[in-house]
């Protein structure tokens, strides 16, 4: 049969590939950057987990929305995407590694979370101490994380059964799982948004905050894994089964979420700045002041407008080198946003009246952190890459999309 | 069969995809340009069989959407901040981000028409007749049955010699249809 002899070349990487050293290299790179941080840690540990939440959510942000790529190919019984799932799955099956990089955080809450030590007299945070207490914190942080780990875990596995062939049947398994766990991933998504990134200005609330982090994971996880694929076939590894029709539909959906992105965020700003109630616009007050006005501004722009007018264009998705631009474009444009969303509240909270909070700055420690969990992301990802079989070759929908094309 | 100079094309029929497929493209190497296959459901990858270039529509659509966009916010910014200004919970006159939502509607709106409207334009719709549907077999095309049909105001058009080629491409069937 034709198309198996094209399937076999491309199943696992070739053995002299320079992909075989990434794991190595990666690692190492990531293990550097994480000491040269620790240096940082040590004079000013407040400062540096602020640093270490932002890079955090960053590659977490990768994680979840790979999980909910695959997710949602289930759900949708989908067959276009069966030979760039994979890749996918081995980014949302980082989990353990993302548990692992939750610990410090777990561990220095207070230094983070102005809630955990709530003033005398702060009538809102009193109110929501039932919810926003460092023991509830902690169960609800597990909770994520047991979810995240038996979904990524489950369907990394049952796809993976699936390539010894004979297991069709567990395709229908898939299906069936997918709708849980697809009300579980939301739920916990956005709780986890909740905790990690709004209560972090604690009086402050907005309740589009969880599909506004949703909106940036997802454009997050497509970038990434498009990129992947993209070095994978600079490399020469799937150049048989993974077309421009598979990239084109990639890159429809980036395009798709860029929109929607743009919705939410404008939705969440304009209901605010109509009201002009002080609770609601206390979040856009701080950003629109103390030098991160020219963030708040620059946002629209590296965020909506030129993403958008980018990747409108048939081309533009067809083409590789401009489709790699894009996700580049994208992971640093979601990296942007979420220092945008953390770092105003470094330092904001508490303040006596009349005293301004610290001048917007960006800190090297804060970026040498991020590449070095990037790196560690990317180690963990071809460490997969380079061991498993990288085209699910068992899934029934295999042969539909390997002809796949856009009408 | 009649030879008339108010003939408007001839009509093959074919069985399958496969056939009209390979036949679409003997037609297309032979040059024919006023020409068109009719299928009962989309054949992937006919278009390219055609040599069809791709839609003009995009582009209509993309003007649309920008004439909407600036249309809107000239109209908002003139009626709000000029014509009648009105002190709406004490913001400026001119609040984009009050124009925001309207202006992505009337994009829309704008988008979503010229996509229905220029798609019926470019298909030459709406029409009441087409002399396609004198002929007989020509019912089966909403059925089973493979058509494509080469106008006589194609410049190549020549009835004996265009109807020997579709006969060649392994049509079931040929017929010369009046206009």
């Amino acid at each position: 049969m034709q198309t198996a002899t094209k399937i076999s070349d491309d199943m696992r990487v070739p053995s002299k590939s320079f992909w075989h050293k990434m794991p190595i290299i990666a690692f190492m790179l990531g293990v550097t950057c994480i000491l040269y941080w620790i240096g940082a840690f040590k004079a000013d540990p407040h400062r540096a987990m602020y640093g270490y939440l932002f890079a955090f959510i960053c590659v977490l942000s990768i994680a979840l929305g790979a999980m909910f790529f695959v997710i949602v190919q289930y759900l949708s019984r989908a067959g276009w995407s069966v030979v760039v799932r994979r890749i996918a799955e081995f980014a949302m099956w980082t989990m353990p590694l993302m548990l692992l990089l939750f610990l410090p955080i777990a561990f220095w809450a207070q230094d983070i979370f102005a809630w955990s030590h709530i003033e005398p007299g702060d009538i809102l945070l009193e109110k929501k101490a039932s919810y926003l207490n460092l023991n509830f914190f902690m169960v609800r942080a597990a909770i994520y994380f047991a979810i995240w780990l038996t979904i990524s875990w489950w369907f990394y596995k049952t796809s993976a059964g699936q390539d010894a062939g004979n297991r069709p049947e567990d395709t229908r398994k898939l299906w069936a799982m997918s709708a849980p766990a697809v009300i579980l991933f939301s739920m916990s998504l956005t709780f986890a948004s909740i905790d990690w990134l709004m209560s972090l200005q604690p009086h402050w609330f907005s309740t589009i905050f969880g599909v506004y982090f949703f909106t940036g994971c997802f454009l997050a996880g497509m970038a990434f894994m498009t990129l992947i694929l993209l070095c994978l076939q600079a490399a020469g590894i799937l150049t048989k089964t993974v077309t421009l029709e598979h990239y084109q539909d990639l890159g429809k959906l980036m395009f798709g979420f860029t929109v929607f992105w743009a919705y939410i965020a404008f939705s969440q700003f304009m209901l605010y700045w109509y009201a002009n109630i002080p609770e609601e616009t206390e979040f856009y007050m701080h950003r629109l002041q103390h030098g991160w006005e020219y963030v708040s501004y620059a946002i629209p722009f590296t965020n909506f407008f030129l993403p958008f007018f980018f990747l409108m264009s048939r081309h533009a998705k067809r083409n590789k080198i401009g489709l790699a631009t894009f996700c580049i474009w994208t992971l640093l444009a979601h990296f942007f946003d979420l220092y945008w969303i953390i770092m105003p509240n470094f330092g904001a909270h508490g303040l006596p009246e009349g005293v301004q909070p610290p001048h917007a700055s960006i800190s090297a420690n804060d970026l040498v952190l991020l590449a070095g969990m990037l790196a560690l992301l990317v180690a963990y990802v071809s460490y997969l890459i380079v061991r498993k079989n990288i085209i699910p070759i068992g899934d029934p929908k295999l042969a539909e999309s390997l002809h796949f094309e856009n009408a | 069969m009649k030879q008339t100079s108010t003939t408007y094309g001839i009509l093959a029929e074919y069985d399958s995809t496969h056939g009209i497929y390979g036949a679409c493209e003997k037609v297309r190497d032979a040059g024919y340009k006023k020409w068109d296959a009719c299928t009962p459901f989309p054949v992937h990858g006919l278009e390219k069989a055609m040599g069809l270039s791709a839609s003009k529509l995009p582009w209509m659509v993309l003007g649309a959407g920008i004439a909407g966009a600036a249309l809107a916010i000239i109209f908002m910014v003139w009626v709000s901040a000029f014509d009648y200004p009105l002190n709406i919970g004490g913001k400026p006159t001119w609040s984009i981000p009050a124009f925001i939502p309207v202006m992505f509607e009337v994009t829309i709106l704008f988008s979503a028409l010229v996509t229905v409207f220029g798609m019926f334009w470019l298909n030459g719709l709406p029409s009441w007749h087409n002399p396609l549907f004198q002929s007989v077999r020509f019912e089966r095309v909403t059925d089973d049955k493979f058509f494509i049909v080469i106008e006589s105001s194609d410049p190549l058009f020549d009835q004996v010699r265009t109807q020997k080629l579709l006969e060649d491409t392994g049509a079931i069937n040929t017929e010369v249809l009046e206009a």
